[in-house]
């Protein structure tokens, strides 16, 4: 999937129009399980490179979703309040868990391409 | 030793199975230094005889509230509990069993916490409830946090009607910016004005310390205006009984304690804090709950659910560190709920009201005695002629338990000094409130 | 199907909720009409139903007798579930906690009145002190969760005496799930410290943490890999050289009580678990209690009330006029005095043992975790080497190469009439079981078990995975749907509710 890039936590970021969207991986959701809640920031507020911006849960765990780019909360997936198992469904489609505007697009370069993410993935098995 | 079932020869021979000369080798990683070289101070074991009579004499030394007039409360209350209830908290699978977490051999304990947790919700008032805490009072802390979550300010107003335990360890528990209002016997204070837009919650507790049965109408409004929470404590459950619930006086977060319903007084604990809430905060309450669900046949069944919310998933991002909560003493509450039901609930709460209205009556006669609660269920505050302390200790000396000094909990409060608060209860008799009544008589100057 | 007509299997009864049984103006107790004519409730008066249903007594006691039956407890059968100490609960105890004397006394009574209550809880402090070898004890925390707020609350109190603000607190990643939550609770930074290769805190990895900021290091002894951390002495060294405190979580103490003292360890402070190493039973998730006993430095800052010996005997002081000379109390940390019921049960199983008692009660739970260590470890994979102490761990090597998961495994062990062990905890090793014997289990017993984990391991070799994602199938019921559970919260009946497919 071109133009996606990935971070050693298993985020992914999508840099469209200065608009980073960011969610979580197939193999995110695969390690998590059923997905039961997700919890989204609020519109307006800014977030760090490596902060948590969100969290998600199935039954046995809750994981934070780091911010891979520092910037602004621009919207956010009202969709999966209702349904969070489009996250497992749709990870890196419908599944999305909100969007950034980044301060600094360069943060975006020491984070991980399609292949790299793929072997990076291939390792942890 | 009776509780242990290895013999020297099973001990001997699991050491030859592990391979190991002693059991001492099996502590090798103790560092020497720290060994014990010698045994402890302390006596050898005993049999059971022995141990009853060395504990029982101790329970001797002590003149019980059930065996004497009484009419302390503040907080936990002598009620009858019925035979049925301690019989089944006993049953072994009950006693002996731990959290539920394996939910297929834990379906009795779970369907119990699931029919607690509707009984709790439905004699609040609210919408939900969790599967308890430890205690009204630490309950009443982690509502406070709580709200603090929930509305994003730190700010708690105090209402002077709390009990002091309970304003005690929400200081200690909550911390912050805790603003209490000073004691007020006649239960009217002026809360609603100080109520703003940093007010995280505003805590009152209905009835109120001093036994005040409080309209949170105007508050509730109030905090509503504002976003602030309204947190509504309540120390006698049995009140939900007969007097407005919090939920329809617009609480937000209950927390009480439930110890009137099938728990003794036990010197204190264990007791069982209740929390119930609107279902909209669920995700920021603390401790454990029990859901309804399927198994894989589809057969109905329950779990523990929502546990990312708890320490031993979230760890230190948990919405509370509390993991072991008070199961026995919530399926106490559960039996003896079951058993009043309805209209067993009506009628003795209705009892609870009518003897203490008698009692008030007869002690506000006494010459210059004054019942300074205008509207109560089951206690009320009496105003004494002479220091209350010294008067519960003479009417002890004749094995009449007169009820709770204020001075006890507001050693500070010299306006307080004279005061008594008085509950009463269904175990109350005629002759008991006699003895009270001449006991205060005898004393008068 | 259940292949009968009511639904019930045998002994296996359907049993209804409370609310889908009772019938209106029916009741299970028996109280006397009210005249009615009292009214001083000010006009707010309950107008609505409160809802709740109407049983006879007979309805009742058959109720919850039945729901007993859905249950396992100790009383049922072996309970290895490590880090919880599911030892016997004795129901000599029991019978004392509920003697008028103790059951029926209102905290608030006149000293005078209570005094063989308060020596009770003076004999229970004077056993827990010479146990650990600290020398003081605060009584009030109802369960082990509370002990380590209590404890870590003394600590942070001290160090403000000082004037001393610290913001981290490290913690082993082996630790139980509320050290970290409690230290969070408090506003400290929680540093987690990574484990070694033998199970034990990482020493290296805790010295480059260490520092001047540090307020404590929470230290479970033995972790909870069931592995004593045989460095204690130099992490104590260390955590006291930078002016910390060493915490220790003491839900581990029956595999050294009577044997080694916490205060030898170099510990400050320790909660202890009541509900743990002196058997007052679990009862379904608590009521617990969880002591704390604190070192001389520690020991002004405990919390309301202390206990007091005056001319006068003695008394709990309850504010700040009535503590000893020097005592700082950080505050209160519950409604009245502690959990006596439990108090008292905790005395009786000290006066049953003795100190030659308790001191083989952990000897026996050491021997009998490490005969299971000894006799499994060629059946599953044990991440270290032995000697365990009061537990065993295993990770789940074993079943993953067959193709199951540990969770499998217990549900298997389920259907065989055990309760399963600890599963997935602690978080260090993959899959993890954990199994605590405790002193109260008999050869036989512990043989039995061994037999039966033996039997599941060569029906997995043989193939037969099904039979283990299928448990277990002979339970009042069967696996249940956690994720519906989450997704779709039912936490309360409500009339008319239908169960949603």
């Amino acid at each position: 999937m071109s133009g996606f890039r990935y971070t050693k936590d298993h985020e992914w970021v999508f840099l469209e129009d200065g608009i980073a969207t960011l969610g979580i991986t197939a193999y995110a959701q695969g390690q998590l399980g059923d997905i039961v809640f997700v919890e989204l920031p609020e519109i307006g507020k800014t977030v760090s490179r490596g902060e948590a911006a969100a969290v998600v849960e199935s039954v046995k765990a809750a994981s934070e979703v780091y911010a891979p780019v520092t910037g602004e909360v621009v919207e956010v997936n009202a969709a999966l309040q209702a349904d969070p198992a489009i996250v497992n469904a749709d990870p890196t489609g419908k599944g999305w868990f909100l969007k950034l505007r980044p301060q600094d697009l360069a943060e975006l370069n020491s984070l991980m391409d399609e292949p790299s993410y793929q072997a990076y993935v291939k390792e942890l098995a | 030793m009776r509780y242990l079932p290895l013999t020297d020869a099973d001990r001997q021979k699991m050491l030859e199975t592990i391979g190991a000369a002693s059991v001492d080798a099996l502590f090798v990683d103790v560092p020497k230094a720290a060994r014990l070289a010698a045994p402890l101070d302390l006596p050898d074991h005993l049999g059971e005889i022995e141990v009853e009579r060395a504990v029982a004499r101790l329970a001797a030394k002590n003149l019980d509230a059930g065996s004497v007039p009484s009419f302390l409360g503040a907080g936990l209350y002598r009620h009858f509990v019925p035979a049925a209830v301690d019989y089944l908290i006993q049953r072994g699978e009950f006693l002996t069993a731990y959290t539920p977490y394996q939910p297929e051999i834990s379906q009795g304990t779970l369907q119990a916490l699931f029919e607690f947790q509707t009984q709790v919700a439905l004699l609040t008032g609210m919408e939900i409830a969790n599967a308890s805490l430890y205690d009204g009072a630490t309950a009443a802390a982690e509502a406070m946090l709580m709200a603090r979550r929930l509305s994003r300010r730190e700010r708690v107003l105090v209402s002077g009607g709390l009990h002091p335990h309970y304003r005690d360890v929400a200081r200690t528990m909550a911390g912050g910016v805790i603003e209490v209002l000073p004691p007020k016997l006649g239960g009217g204070e002026e809360l609603a004005s100080k109520v703003d837009g940093t007010t995280a919650c505003v805590v009152v507790q209905n009835p109120d310390f001093f036994g005040n049965i409080r309209d949170l109408s105007g508050i509730s409004a109030a905090c509503a205006a504002a976003g602030a929470l309204l947190v509504v404590v309540v120390t006698e459950a049995l009140s939900l009984g007969a007097i407005r619930s919090p939920g329809e006086m617009g609480a937000d977060i209950v927390a009480a304690e439930g110890q009137s319903f099938g728990n003794g007084l036990n010197f204190g604990g264990p007791t069982v804090g209740l929390l119930a809430c609107r279902e909209k905060f669920l995700r920021q309450m603390p401790g454990r709950l029990c859901g309804q669900t399927v198994d894989i046949e589809g057969r109905r069944g329950w779990v523990l659910t929502l546990s990312t919310r708890e320490q031993h998933i979230r760890r230190e991002k948990a919405t509370s560190n509390i993991c072991t909560n008070s199961g026995l003493c919530a399926l106490a509450f559960t039996i003896h709920a079951a058993l009043l039901g309805e209209e067993g609930l009506k009628r003795l709460a209705a009892i609870n009201h009518e003897k203490a209205v008698a009692l008030a009556e007869r002690l506000g006669r006494l010459p210059g005695c004054e019942v300074t609660t205008p509207a109560f269920f089951n206690e009320f505050t009496l105003r004494l002629p002479l220091p209350a302390a010294s008067a519960v200790e003479r009417l002890a000396e004749d094995g009449v338990l007169a009820g709770v000094p204020l001075s006890r909990l507001y050693p500070e409060a010299e306006a307080l000094a004279n005061h008594l608060l008085v509950a009463v209860t269904e175990v109350t008799e005629e002759s008991d409130m006699a003895a009270l009544a001449a006991g205060l008589e005898g004393l008068l100057p | 199907m259940t292949g009968t007509t009511s639904g019930h299997r045998g002994l296996d009864f359907e049993e209804p909720l409370l609310f889908e049984q009772g019938a209106e103006g029916r009741t299970g107790v028996d109280l006397p009409k009210p005249a009615g004519k009292a009214n001083r409730l000010g006009g707010l008066e309950r107008k609505s139903p409160v809802g709740l249903p109407g049983l006879s007594e007979p309805q009742v006691i058959r109720h919850f007798t039945r729901l007993s039956q859905k249950n396992y407890g100790i009383d049922s059968g072996f309970y290895p579930l490590g880090s919880c100490t599911m030892k016997h609960n004795p129901r000599l105890n029991e019978k004392l906690a509920r003697l008028p004397g103790f059951a029926s006394l209102h905290p608030l009574q006149p000293w005078s009145t209570v005094q063989g209550a308060l020596e009770l809880i003076e004999q229970l402090a004077d056993w827990l002190k010479k146990l650990t070898g600290l020398p003081a004890v605060a009584l009030s925390p109802a369960a082990g969760a509370h002990g380590e707020l209590c404890g870590m609350m003394a600590i942070r109190a001290a160090l403000a005496d000082r004037g001393d603000k610290r913001a981290r607190v490290l913690v082993p990643e082996s630790a139980h799930g509320t050290n970290p939550a409690t230290a969070a609770a408090l506003g400290y930074r929680v540093d987690s410290v990574p484990g070694n290769a033998r199970g034990r805190m990482d020493l290296e990895s805790f010295h480059s943490k260490l520092g001047e900021d540090v307020a404590a290091v929470m230290l479970t002894n033995p972790n909870t890999c069931g592995l004593f951390e045989d460095e204690i002495l130099e992490v104590a060294a260390a955590i006291h050289g930078v002016g910390g405190f060493l915490y220790a979580d003491g839900a581990n103490f029956n595999a050294i009580v009577g044997r080694v003292r916490p205060a030898d360890l170099g510990v400050d402070c320790m909660h202890i678990n009541l509900h743990k190493t002196f058997s007052t039973p679990h009862g379904g998730g608590g009521p617990g209690s969880g002591p704390v006993v604190l070192s001389e430095a520690l020991s002004p800052f405990a919390p309301y009330p202390f206990l007091v010996r005056d001319a006068k005997g003695l008394r709990l002081a309850e504010g700040p006029g009535e503590v000893p000379e020097g005592a700082k109390p950080f505050g209160r940390l519950k409604g009245f005095h502690g959990q006596m019921g439990m108090f008292v049960r905790a005395l009786a199983y000290m006066l049953s043992h003795g100190g030659d008692g308790l001191k083989q009660v952990a000897e026996d739970a050491v021997l009998s975790a490490n005969y299971l260590l000894a006799t499994l470890k060629d059946e599953l994979s044990a991440p270290y080497a032995g000697p365990c102490m009061h537990e065993a761990l295993f990770d789940d090597a074993a079943f993953r190469k067959h193709g199951i998961t540990t969770l499998d495994f217990a549900k298997a062990l389920i259907d065989e009439g055990f309760h399963p062990m600890t599963i997935y905890f602690p978080l260090v090793v993959h899959g993890a079981l954990l199994m605590e014997p405790t002193e109260s289990e008999s050869k036989e017993g512990l043989d039995r078990f061994i037999a039966t984990v033996r039997a599941l391991m060569a029906r997995l070799k043989s193939g037969d995975v099904v039979h283990f994602q299928q448990a277990p199938q002979f339970t009042p019921r069967r696996r249940l749907d956690e994720t519906l559970a989450a997704r779709h919260p039912v936490l309360r009946w409500r009339a008319g509710a239908e169960v949603q497919d």
